[in-house]
């Protein structure tokens, strides 16, 4: 009576791309091991798991390094971008009174201020948070200002016809009416945190027992082992797919029943 | 039966009875930027009625049901909700509008009971009410379903159970069922006339439809365009229990005749 798991579409939709990327890893390796390429030019995907097994522990003391950062960072910028947000919906002077300095982290690219950060802040750890965080704060922040303000105007009458006080409108109008637009930042600045961590790490170079994946990856260049690098990127390419499913679940389980994004 | 009062404040002439439940004197409204809204006008409601105001739009009928609601403040003239100069502590307020205007994220109970919420009702006390409420428009089966899930009509009687849920005196509606199909508009129209029975409710009843005006109201108020103002001021001919025949018999058609009649010389060759 059940049906085989192949006729679902959830399982076919994961299937495809499945497919697709088996088929990318076959040509890959057989081709490279046809034309017999070195593999400090381009390593073949076994040489890659083999350096993922072979290196599993440093590999991974630096993914936990990089995941550190880059959830801390991602935690700061949720905390600071929704009080912001919450500041700047209170009033236009204090929107205008912030927002500039918002646009002006956000403008001005993180490796460029990655320096000063660093010189400035003498735990590596924390150098590394508030650089991350400031690349990914800026869509949090502007997503849920626009949504905290974009309120039908049908519902703030009939609030003001039932005598809201501010804080009732702020938190059964406003707060509900602004989730959407604060998955869909969460969503962005997860990515941005990630990249954001990683960018600081290059700059900052640190190494030892706190580096990051992307002092791997540094390293793994300077001794032209490609396959460590390319199992690092994997890593980081992975960390960045789980934030990303984890948001989206995250916003599907908060969301389901009522917005249109979320119903199939 | 009926008299009409072309260009002349309707009240002059009956200012010796009681005092009336709603009152406009000279009430004028310019927008900022200099289009007048409302001209120099004058109306008089008493407990209980059911009125429509008619009109096309542009003649600033919404405008005065907002100003009744306490959302506009008129620019000059003035307003009286039972003889007082502020509505909140003379009488109990309630206003559909012209769409529904649920929340999306709350379910049809949280959104009739948000009234009640908003006046700090626990929801133990409010239960009994929300769910009369529900009774009354025929959505008792509906507690736990979102708005988006329902029709225009029944997100429409979602929001007369909102309306409905604090009791009100005073009804304002503002052109309520414009954006749905003729059928549904004159069984909600039915509905609007049961609950006025039954409930001492005075409503207040923006259209521009003349059927609507006519089939639903014990009395239509004419209004003009540029600037807005009263054309006329009609008792409508009609039994008190009315159902679908009211809308085929002679006064009926008539009475729709003559308020079409009005609207057209009121137009007076302006076209937009």
């Amino acid at each position: 009576m059940t049906k085989p798991l192949i006729q679902y579409p959830q399982v076919q939709r994961a299937l495809w791309p499945l497919l697709v990327l088996w088929v990318l890893l076959i040509v890959w390796e057989a081709g490279f091991r046809q034309f017999a390429v070195p593999v400090y030019l381009a390593p073949k995907p076994s040489d890659i798991a083999l350096t993922l097994y072979s290196q599993h522990s440093a590999l991974f003391t630096s993914l936990l390094v990089t995941l550190k950062v880059t959830l801390l960072a991602f935690l700061l910028a949720v905390a600071i971008g929704t009080l912001v947000a919450f500041l700047c919906v209170q009033s236009r002077v204090i929107e205008s009174c912030l927002m500039p300095w918002a646009i002006l982290f956000q403008v001005t690219p993180v490796v460029a201020i990655a320096p000063l950060v660093i010189i400035w802040i003498h735990n590596t750890t924390l150098a590394l948070v508030v650089c991350a965080m400031l690349v990914a704060v800026f869509p949090i922040l502007t997503n849920t200002t626009l949504g905290l303000r974009s309120v039908s105007p049908g519902l703030l009458n009939l609030f003001h016809i039932n005598q809201a006080s501010r804080w009732q409108v702020l938190m059964r109008l406003r707060v509900p009416n602004a989730m959407p637009y604060f998955f869909s930042g969460l969503r962005i600045s997860c990515g941005l945190a990630l990249i954001g961590a990683v960018v600081a790490e290059f700059v900052a170079g640190t190494g030892g027992t706190g580096a990051g994946l992307a002092w791997q990856i540094l390293q793994a260049g300077f001794q032209l082992n490609l396959p460590l690098m390319f199992a690092a990127l994997f890593l980081i390419t992975c960390t960045g797919l789980a934030l990303w499913a984890l948001m989206s679940l995250l916003t599907r389980w908060c969301l389901r029943g009522w917005h249109d994004s979320e119903l199939a | 039966m009926h008299h009409i009062l072309p260009f002349e404040p309707p009240g002059t002439t009956q200012s010796s009875e009681e005092p009336r439940f709603l009152m406009a004197r000279g009430v004028e409204k310019t927008w900022p930027n200099g289009t007048v809204a409302l001209a120099r006008l004058n109306l008089n409601i008493g407990r209980g009625e059911l009125v429509s105001l008619l009109g096309p739009s542009g003649c600033g009928k919404s405008t005065l049901l907002k100003m009744f609601a306490g959302l506009e403040q008129p620019s000059a003239g003035m307003l009286r909700w039972n003889g007082q100069p502020s509505l909140a502590q003379q009488c109990q307020m309630a206003m559909v509008f012209q769409e529904a205007t649920l929340m999306p994220w709350a379910t049809v109970e949280e959104n009739v009971r948000l009234p009640l919420t908003l006046r700090g009702v626990g929801k133990k006390e409010s239960t009994p009410q929300v769910m009369q409420a529900l009774l009354a428009v025929g959505l008792e089966n509906f507690l736990h379903v979102r708005p988006r899930e329902l029709s225009g009509g029944m997100q429409m009687r979602v929001a007369l159970a909102r309306a409905l849920v604090t009791e009100p005196d005073l009804l304002l509606m503002d052109e309520p069922f414009g954006a749905l199909d003729e059928f549904t508009r004159h069984k909600l129209d039915a509905d609007i006339r049961a609950l006025w029975g039954r409930r001492n409710l005075t409503v207040l009843f923006v259209t521009h439809s003349i059927y609507e005006a006519v089939w639903l109201s014990s009395r239509v108020i004419v209004m003009g365009a540029r600037p807005g103002r009263v054309i006329a001021d009609i008792e409508i001919d009609g039994p008190s229990i009315r159902d679908a025949s009211f809308r085929t018999s002679p006064a009926f058609i008539r009475q729709v005749a003559q308020l079409s009649d009005l609207l057209e010389q009121a137009s007076g060759g302006v076209h937009d």
